[in-house]
């Protein structure tokens, strides 16, 4: 099991990589910076769980903030207008 | 289970479907008993289930503030066994409007709202909900104040989610019950608000 790094209210990036795989990042906040909501909790990494490994080390999961205009340029909304989005650990910076 | 009286061609997932299910059973992995027992249980899950708990949180301070600590253990408190259901409770006020996608497949709090419907699966509501979240809650007839800040969740992971939507005015002194019918599975998602009926 891998240690958590971050704490709520931390500001944290999506890694932007495009690995082949089972990945459950999406594409539209890769490269994009939020904020830590919570820490869901440590769970086995899908990555892996998909080859029908052990999905182990388990990895923590975040649930990380995102501004709807750091996401979407252009967008027409109120500015505190957000997403939520679950991301394991090692896709954050 | 062996004979459906449907002779219609089965489709590819069906039969596969029934190729493996029939080998499970040969195995002696699981009995017929067993998967029609599944299958009903599935069935019976419906919003009634979520409705009941967002009708709780409305009338029990105390219950709604655990349900939003810890959603899975404040349904167990209600009778409601979620097992595998990681549940986060996400409450609207008049200043944030929360509303559910899973952009990457169909997540979805099923031991408490059933089976998803069609438009939640498909691309166009989970590829626009997350870019165009006003747009998309206009279509479902809900115009969002300005002034109302949304808050769209990906349930990309492990967490399952349910809104707990604002109480309606009007419904002062309405039993758990009578309450709990008018929380629809759309108030649930995000996509609608209840109306007092």
């Amino acid at each position: 099991m891998i240690e958590a790094r971050f704490k709520p209210g931390e500001p944290v990036r999506v890694r932007k990589a495009y690995p082949l795989g089972h990945i459950r990042t999406p594409f539209y906040v890769r490269g994009h910076g939020g904020v830590i909501e919570r820490l869901c909790g440590t769970f086995g990494n899908p990555e892996e769980l998909a080859q029908m490994r052990s999905g182990e080390p388990k990895q923590p999961l975040y649930r990380v903030r995102f501004l709807q205009s750091e996401v979407w340029p252009g967008y027409r909304g109120n500015p505190e207008d957000a997403l939520e989005v679950e991301i394991f650990q090692h896709w954050l910076e | 289970m062996k004979d459906s009286g449907n002779y219609q061609p089965y489709s590819y997932f069906q039969l596969m479907e029934v190729s493996l299910r029939e080998l499970l059973v040969e195995k002696g992995i699981v009995t017929e008993a067993q998967v029609a027992a599944t299958v009903e249980d599935m069935r019976a899950r419906s919003p009634e289930r979520g409705a009941k708990v967002v009708a709780r949180a409305w009338v029990d301070g105390s219950f709604k503030k655990k349900l939003l600590e810890n959603g899975t253990r404040a349904c167990e408190e209600l009778g409601l066994d979620v097992p595998a259901l990681r549940l986060v409770v996400v409450e609207n006020t008049a200043s944030v409007h929360n509303m559910i996608v899973c952009t990457l497949c169909s997540c979805y709090p099923r031991m408490l709202l059933g089976l998803p419907p069609d438009w939640y699966k498909s691309r166009n509501y989970r590829s626009r909900a997350v870019r165009e979240p006003r747009a998309v809650l206009a279509e479902f007839g809900l115009q969002l104040n300005q002034d109302t800040a949304i808050r769209v969740h990906d349930s990309t992971a492990d967490m399952r989610y349910l809104v707990l939507p604002m109480r309606p005015a009007g419904t002062e002194g309405w039993s758990e019950e009578r309450l709990a019918s008018i929380v629809t599975r759309d108030c649930m998602i995000g996509v609608a608000v209840p109306e007092p009926n």
